[in-house]
């Protein structure tokens, strides 16, 4: 710089003298020198801007990470991210549907399988489902609760449902955890899952036969996630027994217990797996299902246990670009006491029933996903008493073929078309319609 | 009897002997510094590969068995995980690691978030209320979070608390000389001018003073629309920008596709450790995204 100041002040002196002699050489020389000098400032004046932005910009980060680093832990976990935003926690799923069916669904009717619980076919027509009101948040430091209100209309007049309430340990040492409360047992693979997150719009028949759709009944979980690479967890549940399939809550309120086990693990980058067992034992007074205003009664035991398999797959497992799902459940069923038919005397009931399904998603670019699902159903004949009755088995099993392809515009729209073509009953049905599945608000996770 | 209660011991030993910190990174790029500072005494493991969307993978049953046996979770945080973390802490059952504690930590909180909206309305897309997560594309952000995580896993592990001490020195003393070079390498890329997929790059373009004047998605996290691509053929028919920047787990069809209409090249930047095969740690990550972007620029 100093050189420059130099040469300046040389050829500013330079021009005085020169100019006085009036020639034009000197002041070609003196205008070429003036703009070499502007160019040289200007490109110096813009590095250090640059330098001075950047240095700026660090000493800003430098000071807050040096505040950050400096300050406790409740100042920093008040910037993290997650459930804090609002407390509680507040999200709502709306849900509907147009549905169609060749045959009457009124008269919808799986011959040895009278449904019990939430069970049945989509309502026909336009009609909303159930519109789901998430609230969760942690308690304090040991306990976090969530609770699930299903607003529901009935016959057109609203009705409001509690379907889950339960609040879960946080502080538990060893892998342990537990739930207590409201709450969707742990059995099966979609048996926890809310329908938000079907891959279909109804769930598959044995879980409709077997479970009500979903077993959700007032108990206690404890959970143990053992300390290895493979994922292996083991749980327990008792419950009060009052929902299908257990009823009338039994053994002075602790009516059902369940045991389930799971274990999963990746195989390379592209695919992982899910694999479970479970056993729900229950004891059921006065249980009743089919018909509403022409029930059947059951009493006696009954007893589920199923196998599950879950299959992941991405290319690198960047889930959002493409991916595949495979899935597969197996259940069976024994059912010892007694049925009274409408009408009739209770008759001895002994039979071992069976359901499966297996279904597959494939999701090949963004948005828009196509599935498959095969289920089926399949009993013991329960003797010569039931000839004719609701409960005799069936000519032929009860099975369903259904294609479903959906599209979501966000991980919060969904719009999906589905197809079932419906071998349950003495006469194929076929049922087809579109459903909307949309959600506001907080938006927890999903589990694999 | 005694014997085979001294034989069941002896089988557990290696198990609890073991005096690391076992560190459950969200993202490979803290996992590389968590192995920079704790070198040895640390045993890290990456929740998802550069190949992934962090945005977006499942709550597989491997992570949660990982997160069980964590020491310390590490994420970016600003709901950059907000999809899957909550899942995998809910099921693995580990009280030392959730949020409030001192086994969990958010990287952004400890430097300064850009684009902080507070606004949360959906209709503008996936965007993140706290600020924009993608913290790691600015040196100066790791060396802020470098800082932070060294106190927790003295805090942690006091037993290592000097070897962790001078792991954070010797890497800070490195990482100064190499930003020192990566600036004066990427002086000239001051004012260049970039269209990227997602806003995946902020961070970086404010430390190196690239204008960012275009995203392919319209909407934050939602894949670019037909619509959108073909109104920035319109705006970019003549130019005004130098590159097309994606990242290696988002789809190349976009960014390829106006490549070809506008003819400004298109590049792969790796988003963080692994991205691309030169990019094998977090040095070589800054190294071969500077590279990259000056071949692009020269390229024109």
């Amino acid at each position: 710089m100093r050189v420059s100041l130099a040469l300046t002040v040389s050829t500013l002196l330079l021009a005085c003298f020169g100019s006085a002699q009036g020639q034009e050489s000197e002041i070609e020389i003196l205008r070429a020198a003036v703009e070499e000098l502007r160019t040289d400032y200007e490109a110096r004046i813009a590095e250090l801007e640059r330098r001075l932005a950047i240095a700026e910009q660090n000493a800003m980060q430098a000071k807050y990470a040096t505040q950050q680093t400096g300050a406790t832990q409740a100042d920093v976990s008040a910037g993290n991210s997650g459930r804090a935003a609002f407390n509680p926690a507040i999200g709502v799923i709306f849900q509907g549907q147009a549905w169609s069916f060749s045959r009457n669904p009124d008269d919808y009717f799986v011959q040895a399988f009278p449904f019990g619980g939430e069970a049945g076919p989509v309502n026909e027509g336009l009609s909303i489902g159930e519109t789901e009101l998430i609230f969760n948040a942690n308690v304090d430091d040991k306990f976090t609760a969530w609770l699930t209100a299903a607003l529901a209309l009935e016959d057109g007049e609203g009705v409001v449902e509690i379907e889950e309430a339960w609040v879960e340990t946080t502080g538990l040492p060893a892998g342990l955890g537990a739930r207590f409360g409201r709450f969707f047992s742990g059995i099966g693979y979609l048996n926890s899952r809310h329908s938000h997150t079907w891959d279909f719009v109804d769930q598959p028949l044995p879980y409709q036969a077997f479970l009500g759709d979903q077993y959700v009944d007032t108990g206690v979980q404890v959970r143990w996630l053992a300390p290895t690479d493979l994922y292996m967890e083991f749980g327990g549940e008792i419950f009060q027994g009052s929902s299908y399939p257990s009823g009338g809550n039994a053994h002075s309120g602790f009516g059902s217990y369940s045991l389930f086990a799971n274990f999963g693990g990746d195989v390379g980058a592209n695919s992982s797996w899910l694999a479970g067992i479970s056993y729900l034992d229950n004891t059921a007074i006065d249980r009743s299902s089919g018909d509403e205003d022409d029930p059947l009664i059951f009493n006696g035991d009954s007893k589920l246990s199923s196998a599950q398999f879950v299959w992941k797959w991405s290319p690198n497992g960047n889930w959002k670009q493409k991916n595949f799902v495979f899935q597969s459940e197996f259940f069976w069923r024994r059912e010892d006491g007694d049925y009274t038919l409408p009408g009739g005397a209770p008759l001895l009931y002994d039979v071992d029933q069976t359901g499966w399904y297996a279904q597959a998603v494939y999701q090949p670019v963004p948005r828009w996903r196509f599935g498959g699902r095969v289920d089926g159903l399949s009993t013991d004949d329960p003797g010569a008493f039931f000839a004719g009755t609701a409960v005799a088995a069936p000519d032929s099993d009860p099975m369903r073929y259904s294609f479903m392809a959906d599209w979501s515009n966000s991980e919060f729209s969904r719009l999906r078309l589905q197809f079932t073509r419906d071998e349950t009953g003495p006469l194929d049905d076929m049922q087809w319609g579109i459903q909307y599945i949309h959600s506001i608000g907080a938006h927890g996770a999903h589990a694999f | 009897m005694t014997r085979t209660i001294c034989v069941f011991l002896f089988v557990l030993m290696p198990v609890t002997a073991m005096a690391e910190l076992d560190i459950f990174a969200c993202e490979p790029e803290w996992a590389a510094l968590a192995t920079e500072i704790g070198g040895s005494h640390v045993s890290t493991f990456s929740a998802t590969t550069a190949l992934q969307d962090p945005h977006y993978i499942q709550a597989r049953p491997s992570l949660i068995a990982k997160v069980r046996r964590a020491d310390l979770v590490i994420c970016s945080g600003a709901q950059l995980e907000i999809g899957w973390l909550p899942a995998l802490l809910q099921k693995a059952n580990n009280r030392r690691v959730l949020p409030g504690s001192s086994g969990y930590m958010e990287a952004s909180s400890y430097v300064m978030r850009h684009d902080a909206t507070g606004n949360v309305d959906r209709a503008k897309g996936d965007i993140h209320p706290e600020g924009n997560p993608h913290i790691q594309t600015n040196p100066h952000n790791v060396a802020a979070v470098a800082k932070a995580l060294s106190e927790r896993m003295k805090s942690l592990d006091p037993e290592n608390a000097a070897t962790y001490k001078a792991g954070l020195a010797d890497f800070l003393a490195r990482w100064k000389d190499a930003i020192e070079i990566w600036e004066a390498k990427a002086a000239t890329l001051r004012g260049a001018k970039a269209i990227t997929h997602h806003k995946s790059w902020v961070y970086l373009e404010r430390w190196l003073g690239i204008e960012e004047v275009a995203n392919l998605e319209a909407i934050p996290g939602l894949p670019p629309t037909a619509t959108h691509l073909s109104r920035l053929t319109k705006q970019f028919s003549g130019g005004g920008a130098d590159f097309i920047i994606r990242s290696p787990y988002q789809d190349a069809r976009p960014s390829e596709w106006l490549s070809e209409k506008v003819g400004i090249v298109a590049i792969v930047l790796p988003l963080t450790v692994g991205g691309t095969e030169q990019a094998q740690d977090l040095f070589a990550l800054y190294d071969d995204i500077i590279e990259r972007l000056l071949k692009a620029r020269d390229h024109e």
